[in-house]
């Protein structure tokens, strides 16, 4: 402490290491955050199911999502990534997982919610094993925080099916 | 600032710095607000630095007394003895 100098970079030096330890802090008080989030799937209609040229199935569906996912919200969290994946099987692959639809939820007002929609992203087999599949359809979240440790979990909905035949 | 207050300086720096994190982090978790927390902190430092980096006057109450030009002139520095070195060659 014997300068101006000496006493700023001490200052500076201890106070930002504080403040690293305080988002340490923030972030390890997430874990005390129990969520308890619900949501629903409905296929309203399947637009259109088709062999593309190349030999793979292609499914064009509009689903309702509703949503509440206000529980995931903490002091400490910057926005909430969705999205919905479509899970099946083939002969091929044990898991296939597609993504239909995501979204970035901002702020907690805007957790809960419902939307009626065609699938965002293309719902493309690898071959042509749809017909009559049973398939999953998942909601998975990521809680991306201001600081610290990122949280991500999902909800599996079964019982959803596509059509025997191409439309 | 004299010994004594350097001493002082960095005690304040530290523990006001400690004190502001704490109020800061207890203000933003009971609020859940994150930007609350950041702006306490953020003042408390600007508040530390103000009071204990400038070389204020209260820290200097135990000033060092150094001599004056005047007295230092009376009281020489010692030279280095040269005549020891001469008595032992000669032998």
């Amino acid at each position: 402490m014997h300068s101006f100098g000496y006493r700023l970079n001490a200052l500076l030096t201890f106070a930002v290491t504080i403040l690293a330890l305080m988002c340490a802090m923030g972030s390890l008080s997430d874990n005390l955050n129990t969520p308890s989030p619900s949501a629903e799937i409905q296929i309203m209609n399947i637009n259109w199911f088709q062999k593309q040229p190349q030999g793979n199935d292609e499914v064009s569906l509009t689903m309702n999502i509703s949503a509440d996912l206000q529980s995931l919200f903490t002091w400490n969290t910057k926005q909430v990534f969705i999205f919905v994946a479509a899970e099946y099987e083939t002969p091929k692959n044990s898991l296939n997982q597609v993504s239909l639809w995501d979204a970035i939820i901002p702020a907690k007002e805007h957790a809960k919610f419902w939307i009626h929609t065609s699938n965002k992203y293309r719902f493309v087999d690898q071959g042509n094993n749809l017909r009559g599949k049973k398939f999953n359809l998942t909601l998975h979240w990521h809680v991306m925080p201001k600081t610290g440790k990122m949280f991500a979990d999902k909800l599996v909905m079964t019982g959803y099916s596509l059509p025997e035949e191409y439309r | 600032m004299d010994w004594q207050g350097q001493k002082v300086a960095e005690q304040t720096m530290q523990i006001m710095l400690l004190v502001f994190a704490v109020i800061a982090f207890i203000t933003g978790y009971v609020l859940g607000s994150f930007q609350m927390m950041i702006l306490i902190y953020a003042g408390g430092v600007t508040l530390t630095t103000l009071i204990t980096v400038p070389n204020w006057p209260f820290f200097n109450c135990h000033p060092l007394s150094w001599l004056d030009p005047s007295e230092a002139e009376k009281h020489p520095k010692p030279q280095v003895a040269v005549s020891s070195k001469k008595k032992a060659t000669k032998k």
